[in-house]
């Protein structure tokens, strides 16, 4: 696919919501003002991005444990994403789920998730619908390093594979899964592992949005050929704690600031399309205040929002009982 | 004696067994921390610190970090206990149980059974549970329920930090697989722990204060709950026993029923969702042998029947709370006396 004007500023739009969103979330956590557990997604949108603006409604992906930026890179509402991170009414999930469990089935995003290893079967599943009612659709799972070595993804590799199904598995390798390195966690090779179980597997640097964007279109388009999973080892970087509150005592001192400085995907993205005079910084800037300002907003709307009322509690658990 | 938090004490149990016995080793994601990182060893020392220190003390030989493959390392702890080793496994909150139940309860649990008495597996799952944490629905949950129904395990959930060490040190020196409940929202309550090493034995209840009106029985995190309760029914002239059974699995039935006999009223308060939970194990069981004593119906105090919710105005309408403790107890109160037919 190649990237017109408009979707670059698209690309550059979702990106910077991200960070935005992400970094206020950072800000409000330190504040007090958000319950529970958050993992930020900072330093890893050209990834989210990368894969899901190849995506529409039909397709689906599954998410992580850090999966505020899939959410918004597959089209979920940004304000209603944060309404569910303080736990109010009006919520993505109705003040249910929170952080771990933003989901909404209507744009295909099947859910961040608490478990570790949970998407990758599910992903299975949607790309099962997607074959049996010949939509066309695809389905991605998106996956840590750390999840990586959970029995799930390895069941469920194999799986898409032997039903041959339109499933992509892309294993987001920020370094670590909570202190655990992946140098140290994730034995041998994601590419071969993927090549063990017969499908292509292909190694991208999530600092670079257009070699993302490049190799899951190709997977995709693969998926939608009917040619089954293929696997991404997408290499990025954590710029937060694995949680909001850890001390990160178990990386590099200069690490962060270091990563921030060299291996930034978004300020690689801008430096890339205004060298090669595809955008100019003004188009960009205005862009990054309208996303702050988005966020802005869709933080004072959050506090402000009442709590869900305590006889919700008891409702949603069953469609019928 | 020196106070202690739950965590110092569960940590202090782990090392002297560790001291005492070389065969113990622990294990768990980031147990120890900072694998192949390039900052500091024992980062995090356990998910919340609990294991903090044992690293520099036993080294890796014996503090071992694993990745994300709970099967394959609660699995390997079955299959060393199996063979001759004492592990203490940390599956983090006892919501990931799902990943790798299979190796505990089709395996550890059976070992002994299937092979005709043939087998040991004496190891340790530490796992946390329970609400209060804004955790949501995939790390809240309490399903001790689920590991007591299951012929094999034994089951601890201490109450306190003394009852924490002194269950450790027993369930590692058990001889059958054991999980070890650690409720999240108590890792810093704190009470006077001794520094020495000692057991509390399994399947005897505590009696935490004994009352002539009412029994309640209460799990883990609850028996906190029911004491303050009945602090406050005291001064209402209600006199209660509060008992903590201490072990699920074994479940000191003889204790509950007893006291059950000389209260005629049982009130059981249990963090669990409500079907198939301690409350209404324990009921059950009452209602089957003490039927005579009983002066009013059992009631139970648990959560509803739904997940565990995020939004903290939601989560807390759904913890079983002193004051719904209270109100039970006054109803079993208020209950007309049973006339014999
Ligand atoms: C089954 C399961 N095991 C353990 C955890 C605890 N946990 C949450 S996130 C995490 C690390 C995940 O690492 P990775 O997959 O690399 O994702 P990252 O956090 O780096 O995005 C762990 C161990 C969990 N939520 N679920
Ligand atoms: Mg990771």
């Amino acid at each position: 696919m190649q990237l017109n004007r408009d979707d670059l500023l698209r690309a550059w739009r979702e990106m910077r919501t991200i960070r935005a969103f992400e970094e206020h979330v950072h800000t409000e956590f330190a504040a007090g003002g958000i319950p529970g557990f958050v993992h930020l997604y900072a330093g890893e949108e050209a990834s989210a991005v990368g894969v899901c603006m190849h995506l529409s409604d039909r397709d689906v992906i599954a998410s992580t444990h850090r999966g505020h930026g899939h959410c918004i890179a597959k089209g979920c509402d940004v304000k209603a994403m944060m309404r569910e991170i303080f736990g109010r009414a009006g919520g993505l999930c109705a003040g249910k789920g929170g952080s771990m469990h933003i989901a909404d089935i209507s744009r295909g995003m099947l859910g961040a998730n608490g478990i570790v290893g949970g998407a990758p079967p599910l992903v299975c599943g949607a790309a099962l619908t997607a074959k049996v009612r010949g939509t066309g659709g695809v389905a991605i799972a998106f996956c840590g390093d750390g999840g990586a070595n959970q029995g799930t993804t390895a069941e469920g590799m194999n799986l898409a594979s032997v039903w041959k199904l339109p499933a992509i598995f892309v294993i987001e390798d920020n370094g670590y899964a909570e202190s655990t390195a992946s140098a140290w966690s994730l034995a041998g090779d994601p590419v071969k592992r993927a090549e063990g179980y017969g499908m292509p597997g292909t190694r991208v640097d999530g600092r670079d949005f257009f070699a993302v964007h490049e190799a899951a279109g190709e997977a995709i388009e693969r998926a939608r050929k009917g040619e089954g999973p293929s696997l991404l080892h997408v290499k990025l970087e954590r710029f937060f704690g694995h949680f909001e509150g850890d001390a990160m005592t178990y990386r590099a001192a200069d690490e962060v600031a270091r990563l921030r400085a060299e291996r930034d995907c978004l300020a690689s993205f801008r430096r890339r399309v205004t060298e090669a005079g595809l955008l100019d910084g003004a188009a960009l800037d205005a862009i990054d205040r309208e996303a702050a300002a988005l966020i802005d907003e869709a933080v004072s709307e959050a506090k402000a929002a009442a709590f869900p009322r305590p006889a919700e509690l008891l409702t949603d658990v069953y469609v019928s009982y | 004696m020196p106070k202690k938090s739950f965590r110092q004490a569960v940590n202090e149990a782990l090392r002297q067994e560790m001291e005492r016995d070389p065969s113990v080793v622990v294990m768990g994601e980031d147990i120890a921390g900072g694998m192949g990182a390039p900052g500091e060893d024992d980062a995090w020392g356990g998910p919340l610190g609990v294991t903090k220190g044992l690293l520099a003390q036993f080294g890796r030989g014996r503090v071992l970090d694993t990745p994300i493959s709970e099967s394959a390392f609660i699995g390997a702890a079955a299959g060393a206990a199996a063979t001759g080793l004492r592990p203490v496994a940390d599956l983090m909150f006892v919501d990931f149980m799902g990943v790798c139940f299979d190796q505990i309860f089709n395996q550890a649990a059976k070992f002994r059974y299937m092979f005709g008495g043939k087998a040991k597996t004496p190891m340790v799952i530490r796992t946390m549970y329970g609400a209060g944490f804004r955790a949501a629905s995939q790390h809240s949950q309490c399903l001790y329920p689920v590991f007591t129904h299951i012929p094999g395990l034994k089951v601890a959930i201490p109450s306190s930090p003394y009852e924490a060490k002194g269950l450790m040190i027993q369930a590692i020196r058990d001889d059958d697989p054991v999980i070890f409940f650690e409720h999240k929202a108590m890792y810093d309550d704190e009470e006077e722990v001794p520094d020495e090493a000692y057991t509390i034995p399994f399947g005897e209840a505590n009696f935490l204060r004994e009352g002539e009106d009412v029994t309640i029985v209460a799990i883990g995190r609850m028996v906190k709950f029911a004491r303050e309760a009945a602090d406050q029914l005291a001064r209402e002239k209600i006199d209660c026993t509060v008992l903590d059974p201490r072990t699920t699995s074994p479940l000191d039935i003889g204790s509950i029923l007893e006291s059950v006999r000389e209260t005629g009223r049982l009130v059981v308060v249990d963090e669990a969702n409500p079907r198939c939970n301690m409350a209404t194990d324990i009921s059950a069981q009452a209602a089957e042998q003490a039927f005579d004593a009983l002066k009013a119906p059992i009631r139970m105090v648990s959560p509803p029947h739904v997940p565990v919710p995020f939004s903290p105005a939601l989560e807390d309408e759904f913890i079983p709370s002193v004051e719904k403790i209270g109100a039970a107890v006054r109803s079993v109160m208020a209950a007309p006396a049973r006339r014999a037919a």
